[in-house]
């Protein structure tokens, strides 16, 4: 089963992209919780160092069995994490005003993190079966519609808009891959459209106040609106090369909110400047273009839109995370892969990354 | 066949890979631009704000919301606190900053530095506050030497006052900070370390209707921390008004009756539940709280004999003595133990096996019927109605009296009282019910405890032909533009267990006892308003031992309660009163004389000239 070519066809590169962005997330979560003198998560990057070593494990277990045997087992993958997330409504850990963590022994567990990856399997076992040339209809939209809308209602019910928004957009992105039909887009987007005002005027006037902030920050400066302005400041200050590592005062004065998580950015860009923050930026691209890469080679439908999907997990949490910190995106709590301090967010994109791996390196298969 | 479409297939997904491609490029292009612009293009103009951080957060206090009494008569009120605070980071050199400052406010340095010492963990931004209401005297010094105390302010917060100190202290209750349980709580999410929230009482009670929301302003500050500019806003929104169902003259009349003595006075609208005056006594000053409670006078307060801090009305549990005997001849009236005819002969005394119970009045009633027996509080008549009924019996009277559980009252710590039955001695002590008990809680004795609140929501229904509401305290709630937000209805939580014909003859019962010629609270008798009542004294230990004693001749904390419930006019009630006074010997003499005025203080706006009569009248 074994095979000599398995090692010699693999990805090194992509594998020296993630090391090389874990190395500056721990660093970056070094100074974030240290920068300010010693705190009481002085030790995270500590933590998140076995993080990822637990990550590592799991990324070699998604590459040793080919990723065919995902698209076998995807509806059971599915299943199992839909179940997860019943239980935490149920048994879950009540943080912050949130149910969203699973104690397993010492460790909690997001389970809405792991979801994103089984949702892409799901959907890539389904488009796989279903693709058209002229586009999915109306109909084939049906059941992906009803996998992405199960998770998304129990991860609201947490509640957690962040994540569910990310799953949307990664069903979204994977849909607008496969291509929709005319019709279906033209009878799609018109219904948008008028369902929207729709909706709007059935909202109660609080709650449409709190979309409002949500697209526009600067509607609550006291709250978002203020770290937002605090988080541009940090960029902004560390002008072309930063003000150097653990010298970040935005950081170390805690004007920053959630700087080891959400705000990680703001502390990278402030110490290294621009040149640090562009590299991280030009890294991530990296990744993508990578990733674009391997989904060329590959030959197989189900390893394409495998690809495709975790292409759009950190193409959306990039991108999100980044635009919000620098005011460009309003402001969710969606992590910054690899960078981010985080468990489950960590195990899930060392997974994800591990069937990137799977894919290229069995791109010969089908030669 | 199928390869050929899968190749196609794949060729497909080629050109459709170009397109994120494209998408690709174009957003990191985007993010690389917005990097550019911040860091690059805006880079010195941040590196500048950074450098100062000389954007500030600062929260604009809401003032919490008046309290008025039933009449719109304002109880509570806010004044302006001057609260003296300094910024670390802006008054650097701090230590030289505190010397200078001690120095002109003539205030030990010590004192200050230990205020600062308090909050080292903290950012060097945040304001720590040094000293709350300061006087005009500090206030001037300081304005005068701004320019030499950099990071020095003032802030201008509204604080609470209480304008008739003492007065309806438990009712109205205080303030106090947050602490780090309530802080969990989901009610304060809203809430910050160092706000400061309602610990007692009404405060307590509506503190979400009273206190605003919080307000805030980004600004622009100099290098000694003055602002520059409000960059941003928002205004505080002030909490609502509220007016309370208590009548501030009933109420300080109330409490003027209860100086020196140590008790609880409840007058309630018999009518729709409505409290009029509810008095604790000895009260505290509250705004000795609103100032930040000093230690000595918090020792005081917590080591004083008299328990000030207890709300006696609602918290405090006694005997109901007496009074009871209105739940036990309800209950033999009902059971049909006993009827309208019914006589006893009371020679003084009761023997039940080969104990000798004893009526308060040693040479005896004579013949007596329930009407008389209520009238001079015959023992012996109720010791053999008890007799008749058991105590279990008794006890689902009393239950639905609206005795042993809560009136339901919006504050907080309100007392159950206790109705003992026999399966509840059996499971607290071990040990049987014996006989004999039945007897001493038929006249109110024994275990049975009933708050002042509970004996006025009872006696309440007694007057209204059998209602009992929850008693209110809050009328309505206004915005601070008085626009009405909510008023409160009248609530019935239950009908006392009696027929119109019984609860007639225990209505004629009480109102001999005010206005009979034999009746023992003969002494309230007013001369235009017809009251009617039961007098109660609750004894405090077993009086067996110390028989031949007399009350006056005992010691202070060994003397009986006295008990006064009473409603009036008697024909169409208005209002409904319960007077409970520690120690005070007989309800007669102790409790009646007080419940009298304020029956007539709050029907006729004033006391009727009448001589105290100075002739006791012992009941059991």
């Amino acid at each position: 089963m074994f095979d000599r070519r398995l090692v010699a066809y693999f990805d090194w590169g992509l594998l020296g992209l993630t090391i090389v962005l874990a190395t500056i997330g721990v660093f970056t979560i070094y100074s974030a919780v240290n920068a300010g003198g010693p705190t009481y998560q002085q030790n995270l990057y500590l933590k998140q160092l076995i993080w990822f070593g637990i990550g590592a494990v799991l990324m070699i277990v998604c590459f040793i069995f080919s990723y065919k045997r995902f698209d076998q087992y995807a509806v059971i993958i599915y299943l199992i994490c839909l179940g997860l997330l019943v239980s935490v409504l149920v048994f879950g850990k009540f943080v912050g005003g949130a149910r969203r963590w699973l104690m397993i022994g010492p460790m909690s567990l997001q389970p809405s993190e792991i979801m994103k990856v089984a949702l892409i399997i799901m959907l890539a076992h389904y488009f796989s079966r279903h693709l058209k040339k002229d586009g999915l209809t109306l109909r084939d939209l049906i059941q992906p519609m009803l996998i992405v809308l199960m998770p998304c209602i129990l991860i609201l019910k947490q509640p957690d808009l962040g994540t569910a928004m990310i799953l949307v957009l990664i069903a979204g992105s994977m849909i607008l891959f496969c291509g929709i039909g005319r019709r279906t887009l033209l009878l799609l987007v018109t219904a948008g459209a008028v369902s929207i005002p729709l909706v709007w005027s059935l909202l109660k006037n609080y709650q449409k106040q709190r979309i409002l902030t949500f697209l526009n920050p600067e509607r609550d400066p006291l709250g978002t609106g203020y770290h937002i302005i605090q988080s541009k400041i940090a960029i902004g200050s560390g002008s072309v090369s930063g003000k150097g590592y653990l010298e970040g005062t935005q950081n170390s004065l805690s004007f920053l909110p959630e700087q080891h998580t959400d705000f990680i950015f703001s502390v990278l860009a402030e110490e290294w400047g621009f040149m640090g923050a562009s590299l991280v930026v030009i890294l991530f691209l990296l990744v993508l273009l990578w990733g674009l890469n391997i989904a060329h080679k590959c030959r197989d439908p189900f390893g394409i839109l495998l690809v495709v999907g975790i292409g759009a997990i950190i193409f959306w949490e990039m991108f999100i995370n980044i635009g919000m910190v620098m005011g460009l995106m309003p402001v969710v709590g969606v992590p910054l892969p690899l960078i981010s301090y985080g468990g489950s967010s960590t195990l899930t994109i060392m997974i994800a990354i591990g069937l990137l791996l799977n894919v290229s390196m069995r791109r010969f298969m089908f030669e | 066949m199928a390869n050929y479409l899968n190749k196609i297939e794949i060729e497909w997904f080629k050109r459709r890979l170009t397109y994120i491609l494209f998408t690709i490029i174009a957003v990191f292009c985007l993010l690389v631009v917005r990097l550019f612009y911040l860091q690059i293009l805006s880079g010195n103009k941040y590196r500048q704000l950074s450098a100062n951080n000389c954007i500030r957060l600062q929260t604009i206090g809401a003032p919490r919301g008046l309290i008025f009494d039933r009449h719109g008569e304002m109880l509570v009120d806010n004044r302006p606190s001057f609260d003296l605070s300094i910024i670390p980071k802006d008054a650097d050199p701090v230590d030289k900053t505190i010397a200078k400052l001690a120095a002109y406010i003539r205030v030990p340095e010590t004192q200050l530095v230990e205020k600062l010492g308090a909050k080292k963990g903290l950012s060097a931004y945040k304001p720590v506050v040094l000293k709350r209401d300061i006087g005009r005297d500090m206030l001037a010094a300081i304005e005068v030497n701004r320019f030499d105390l950099p990071g020095v302010m003032v802030d201008v917060n509204p604080t609470r006052h209480y304008i008739n100190t003492q007065s309806a202290a438990h009712l109205i209750g205080y303030m106090g900070e947050i602490n780090s349980n309530e802080l969990k709580k989901d009610e304060f999410s809203g809430k910050k370390q160092g706000d400061h929230i309602g610990k007692f009482g009404v405060e307590r009670s509506f503190e979400h209707i009273l206190s605003g929301q919080c307000g805030g302003r980004q600004v622009e500050v100099d290098s000694s921390g003055r602002t520059v500019q409000v960059l941003n806003a928002v205004s505080a929104k002030p909490g609502r008004n509220i007016y309370l169902t208590i009548d501030k003259g009933l109420q300080q009349k109330a409490e003027s009756l209860m100086t020196g003595k140590s008790g609880a006075v409840v007058a309630m609208d018999p009518n729709n539940g409505q409290i009029l005056a509810l008095v604790s006594s000895p009260a505290f000053d509250q705004n000795a709280f609103a100032a930040g409670l000093t230690q000595k006078y918090w020792r005081s307060l917590i080591s004083n004999p008299l328990h000030p801090m207890t709300h006696k009305a609602i918290q405090g549990e006694y005997p109901p003595g007496s009074t009871y005997k209105i739940v036990t001849a309800m209950a033999g009236l009902e059971e049909g133990v006993i009827d309208a005819n019914t006589v006893f002969f009371c020679p003084g005394q009761y023997r039940l096996g080969n104990r000798v119970f004893r009526c308060w009045k040693r040479s005896g009633h004579g013949k007596v019927s329930v009407e008389k027996a209520l009238t001079e509080s015959c023992d012996v008549y109720f010791y053999q109605v008890g007799q008749r009924l058991g105590v279990d019996r008794l006890a689902w009277y009393a239950k639905a009296c609206g005795l042993g559980v809560r009136t339901g009252i919006r504050l907080g710590h309100e007392g159950d009282g206790l109705v003992p039955t026999a399966e509840w001695k059996k499971r607290k002590t071990g040990v049987s019910w014996q006989g004999g008990e039945t007897l001493s809680i038929a006249i109110g004795q024994g275990f049975n405890l009933a708050t002042p609140l509970q004996m006025a929501v009872l006696t309440s229904a007694v007057a209204n032909g059998g209602y009992l509401y929850r008693p209110l305290i809050l009328k309505e709630a206004l915005t601070a533009e008085g626009e009405l937000v909510s008023r409160v209805e009248k609530q019935l939580v239950g009908k006392l267990p009696v027929s119109n014909r019984n609860l007639d003859l225990i209505q004629r019962g009480l109102w001999q006892v005010v206005n009979g010629k034999r009746g023992t609270a003969r002494i309230a008798k007013l001369k235009d308003i017809e009251i009617s009542g039961k007098t109660g004294t609750a004894q405090v230990f077993s009086r067996k031992t110390n028989e031949s004693m007399k009350e006056e001749h005992m010691a202070y904390h060994l003397k009986s309660h006295a008990w006064f419930v009473a409603y009036a006019p008697a024909g169409n009630p208005q209002i409904a009163v319960s007077v409970l006074v520690e120690h005070g010997e007989h309800g007669s003499s102790g409790a009646s004389p007080i419940a009298r005025e304020v029956i007539a203080t709050y029907l006729e706006g004033g006391t009727q000239t009448l001589e105290l009569k100075t002739d006791k009248f012992l009941d059991g």
